[in-house]
Formats: C-alpha cells, sequence, structure tokens
C-alpha cells in the first residue's frame, strides 16, 4: 500500500467518527434504557421517583404539545418572512437579515431562558392571573424564538428553489404577486417547507435550556394540552433529575430510557424531514 | 378590495413578520446589556463566585474561574473537534465515492447533528464521567462539546472545499503533485477562510451550551479554575442557569445578567468575525 492509500484509509477512519458515535450513543442509552423500557414505563400515567413509578406518557404528551404550540407561532411568524426574504426583499435587505438570522440560531439558550424567566414569565402571569406565569404558553413562545430561524432558512431555501419561469408564466397570464405566490410558488414548494416545519419540531421537542426555565417542571407531572398549564418535557426531566439519580438505580435507568425515546422522536422526525425534501423533485 | 390593494396589505403584514422574526435579537442584547453592564466591572471579571448574600462577600463576587473555565472547554473542543472535522470534510469532499459507505457516513453525520445535547450529555455522563472514569470533569465536558461541533465543523469544511474551483486542483496535478499534496498545498489554503468561519460559529455554539454541560463537568460555582484535565470545571452558562434558577435575591441576579453579558459579548465577537470573514472571502471569490 502507498503512502497515498495510507492517508486515504486514514481520512475515512476519521470520517467514521460520527458513525461510531452514533453507535456508541444509541449502545448505552439502550443498554441502560432496556431496564425500564416496557409498556408502563412508556405509556404509564403515574410518573413520581419518590415512590419508584416511572410512567413517562404524560411527560412525552407534554413534550410534543409544547413543540407543536411553538410550531404554530414560529410558522405564523416564520412562514411569511421566508416568502419576503424569496419574493419580495431587495437584495441589501436580505443580506441584512439572513445573517441576523444566523446569529440568532446560536444564541446561548440559557441567556434567553433567562430573559424568559424574568421577563416573560411575569407578562404572562400578569396576562393570565389565574397561572404562575410559567406555563407551556411560555415554554412555546420562547421555543418559537429559537426554532425560527430554522424554519425560516429551510423554507426560504426551497421557496428559491421554484424555478423563476413558474413565476413569469404566472405573472403573464395577469396573476397578482400573491396570487402567484398562493397557487404557484407556495405548492411547489411545499415538501421543503413542510420539511422545514418537521426539523424545527424536532429541534423544539430536544431543546433543554431554555424550556427547563420557563415551562414550570410540575413535581407530577399530568397529561394537558392546555397552554396555561405547567409542564414537563423529556429534556427538562432529564437535565432537573440526574443530579440526584443515583448511579445504577431504576431512577438513572429511566432517565437513560427517557434519553432513548427523545432520541428516537428526534431521529424519526429527521427521517422524515428527509423524505419530504427528497420529494421536492423540481 | 381590489387585488392590488389586497397585494399591499400583504406586504405590510409581511414586514410586522420580518420585524418578529429578528427581534430576539435586539431584545436580548439590549435587556442583557441595560441589566449587566453596571455590574461588569474588574472585581467581577477577576474574582470568585457564591451563594452568598453577605455584604463582604458580594464585594469580591466574580466569575473569573467561570470565564477561563468556559475558555478551556470551548479551546479543549475545538482543539478535537477541528482536525477531525475537516479531515472528515476532506474525506467526503475529494475521496469519498458515491457508495453505500458514503452515504451512511453523511447520513450519521447529519444525525449526529440532530441529537439533543441532553442525550449527548446522558452518552458523555455514562462512557466518560462512570465508565472510563474521567470525572464530572474538564476533559468530560469538552470532549461531549466536541461531538456537538463535530457535525457543524464538517459541514462548514465541506462547503469551503466545494467552492475551491477545480482548475486549482488540476493545475496542480498537471504540474506533479499527488493527491494529497495537492489537497494540502492548494485546495486547504484556498478553503481556509470558510474553514475558519465554520470553526468560529461552532466555538460560538460551543460557548453558549449548557445542556451537555450540566451532566459532564461538575463545578458550576467553582471558585478554582481547573488544574487537572480530571478537575471539575465552573462555566459561565452553568453560572447563569444557577444563579437563575436557584435565587430570588437581586444582587444575585444582576451578577447574572453581568455574567450573560460577558458569555454574549464572546458569542458576538465568534459571530461576527465569522460572517466578517465569509463575506470577505465570498467578495474575494466573486472578483475572480
Amino acid at each position: 500500500m502507498d503512502r497515498e492509500e495510507i492517508i486515504e484509509k486514514l481520512l475515512l477512519v476519521c470520517a467514521s467518527t460520527s458513525t461510531i458515535v452514533i453507535f456508541l450513543i444509541v449502545y448505552y442509552l439502550f443498554k441502560n434504557g432496556v431496564h425500564v423500557l416496557n409498556w408502563d414505563f412508556v405509556f404509564g400515567m403515574t410518573y413520581n421517583p419518590g415512590t419508584d413509578q416511572f410512567g413517562i406518557f404524560p411527560i412525552i404528551v407534554t413534550n410534543f404539545a409544547t413543540a407543536f404550540y411553538s410550531l404554530l407561532i414560529a410558522t405564523i411568524i416564520g412562514l411569511p418572512t421566508a416568502i419576503f426574504l424569496s419574493e419580495y426583499s431587495p437584495f441589501w435587505l436580505r443580506n441584512i437579515i439572513k445573517p441576523l438570522i444566523e446569529v440568532i440560531v446560536g444564541i446561548p439558550s440559557v441567556v434567553i431562558g433567562f430573559w424568559g424567566l424574568i421577563v416573560l414569565v411575569p407578562i404572562i402571569r400578569n396576562t393570565f392571573p389565574s397561572t404562575q406565569g410559567q406555563s407551556m404558553l411560555t415554554g412555546a413562545i420562547v421555543l418559537a424564538f429559537m426554532t425560527l430561524p430554522t424554519l425560516i432558512s429551510l423554507s426560504e431555501d426551497s421557496l428559491r428553489a421554484v424555478p423563476r419561469a413558474y413565476r413569469e408564466a404566472s405573472l403573464a397570464l395577469g396573476a397578482t404577486r400573491w396570487q402567484t405566490i398562493t397557487k404557484v410558488i407556495l405548492p411547489s414548494a411545499s415538501s421543503g417547507i413542510r420539511a422545514a416545519m418537521v426539523l424545527a419540531v424536532g429541534r423544539a421537542v430536544g431543546e433543554t435550556m431554555a424550556a427547563l426555565m420557563v415551562i414550570g417542571n410540575p413535581y407530577i407531572p399530568w397529561i394537558t394540552l392546555n397552554p396555561l398549564d405547567i409542564v414537563r418535557t423529556l429534556p427538562t426531566t432529564i437535565a432537573l433529575e440526574f443530579g440526584y439519580v443515583e448511579f445504577y438505580s431504576t431512577h438513572y435507568y429511566a432517565l437513560f430510557g427517557m434519553g432513548l425515546i427523545l432520541f428516537i422522536s428526534v431521529f424519526f422526525m429527521n427521517l422524515v424531514a428527509t423524505y419530504f425534501s427528497g420529494r421536492n423533485k423540481l | 378590495m381590489n387585488p392590488v390593494q389586497k397585494e399591499k396589505i400583504i406586504l405590510g403584514l409581511m414586514y410586522v413578520a420580518v420585524f418578529l422574526s429578528i427581534l430576539m435579537l435586539p431584545i436580548i442584547i439590549l435587556w442583557v446589556t441595560t441589566n449587566g453592564i453596571g455590574q461588569l466591572n474588574w472585581t467581577f471579571l477577576t474574582g470568585t463566585p457564591s451563594f452568598s448574600t453577605s455584604e463582604s462577600r458580594l464585594a469580591t463576587h466574580g466569575v473569573f474561574p467561570q470565564i477561563i473555565g468556559s475558555f478551556y472547554l470551548v479551546a479543549g473542543s475545538t482543539l478535537l473537534g477541528t482536525p477531525l472535522g475537516v479531515l472528515s470534510a476532506i474525506y467526503l469532499t475529494e475521496y469519498a465515492a458515491p457508495n453505500l459507505l458514503t452515504k451512511s457516513i453523511r447520513f450519521f453525520t447529519e444525525t449526529l447533528a440532530g441529537i439533543p445535547s441532553i442525550v449527548i450529555g446522558l452518552f458523555g455522563m455514562e462512557l466518560l464521567v462512570y465508565r472510563l472514569g474521567f470525572q464530572t470533569s474538564l476533559l468530560s465536558g469538552a470532549v461531549s462539546l466536541s461531538l456537538m461541533t463535530l457535525p457543524f465543523v464538517i459541514r462548514a469544511s465541506e462547503e469551503a472545499i466545494k467552492v475551491v474551483p477545480n482548475e486549482y486542483r488540476e493545475a496542480s496535478l498537471a504540474m506533479g503533485a499527488s493527491k494529497w499534496q495537492t489537497i494540502l498545498k492548494v485546495v486547504i489554503p484556498a478553503a481556509l477562510p470558510g474553514i475558519i468561519t465554520g470553526v468560529l460559529l461552532g466555538m460560538g455554539r460551543a460557548i453558549g451550551e449548557t445542556a451537555v454541560l450540566i451532566l459532564t463537568t461538575g463545578g458550576g460555582m467553582s471558585r478554582k479554575v481547573p488544574s487537572r484535565l480530571t478537575s471539575p470545571v465552573g462555566s459561565l452558562p452553568i453560572y447563569i442557569y444557577l444563579i437563575a434558577k436557584e435565587t430570588v435575591h437581586q444582587e444575585l441576579l444582576n451578577r447574572g445578567y453581568a455574567a450573560s453579558l460577558v458569555l454574549l459579548i464572546i458569542f458576538l465577537s465568534m459571530s461576527v468575525s465569522a460572517l466578517l470573514i465569509r463575506n470577505h472571502y465570498l467578495r474575494k471569490l466573486g472578483n475572480e
């Protein structure tokens, strides 16, 4: 084997790191999670580490409900923004907004959570006096702001991928710009937009710090879709409880079981997103 | 309402949406700055933290170990993640044949990018902290962080390498250079600004990452700068989290704002320089 071939093999080893890491992650999640993983764990209704009851179904439901509400808010704001950037924005304005959005993605989530706790929680408390301010709604608002950049840049990409000829054909027939957008461009880009929405939900489901600080985390979670209730999510439960969990206790395994469910959910959503964006045959 | 009027109203609504989309950035910057700037002084940058609210303790309260700890963690994860990421990207762009192996490597790299940070934290806790016996420490934290930034560096480097014109490679190969010499002497130097951009953006992510560190680094309010790789290490994000979670005392909250300001300044300087380098580089490429 000559020098060039050895180099190629070494590079392949480096490139395989992510793959190996994924397999290790799955292995350890499964190895620990399998001790608790059964019907009563996933669909059990009572979660109370104090009495060794680990039914995480209420946490799963509120986890996804929070993410869904955040997607609702993010879509209402993000989709028109993506349409604006792709169809209306002058070049210079787009060149300002796109980098800003890129910076927003990286703002430390703990700072956003801190802001949510100090500023947003009192606002919610004053608006809805029946609540303490921490709620699923508060979490959804914070998460919406955090997932907006993902939603905007991916949707914009798929809107821009629609060929110019489609727009010109529609405009030449006398359609207004808005008619062109709703009747021609959005339908053509719908797969890509759906992929963007799924990925945004995936981010919201797995987000930990910002959610942790504003959603309330009741001691015993219950199933609710009421946005004003306090809730838990899988990541916030793991982050809150790892600190006092005994090594290799049922509780320890339960946290890994939750990590496994979280991993599988996000993995599945990435697959769905890949499927949607693969259908974008333009 | 005729279509033209409708068009105007819709455009107006879009401006509102755009405004809301970028609103978070000015809100956070203004909020952190107005609340934190008053607390930001020499004592705060050089002192050590504590939950104590006694006058004398507050007078020396600072986040020196946290600043250094965050710096160590980001430096460690960058040292680990960058070579690995760049080499992976070289393989994927310059060598990889379009076969199943390459496809699965790409797929798993994307998957790693999407894994929630708390799951990476759980993995780091089990493998690094317990199995390998690194304890909750600088080493465990830096390795776990590098897993978070690795896909990021790979993606950015891949993009940077892809835009290097093929003529560069062909010219070098025609002069008799081997493939690896071409990559090392021609492709990488040409792609370097793009790679640096990616690394800086990755560092910006790493500096603010919290969930991973909660599970792997131990001493959030640590008063000591870690002396060994296996010492517990404090960091700015965990300090902010603990302040926000544990206290309602105004004086301590003010310190939390100041720490947020420090963190935000570091984060913004990394992101902004990354974007400036990229802009400069793109302009240069455009002129050629």
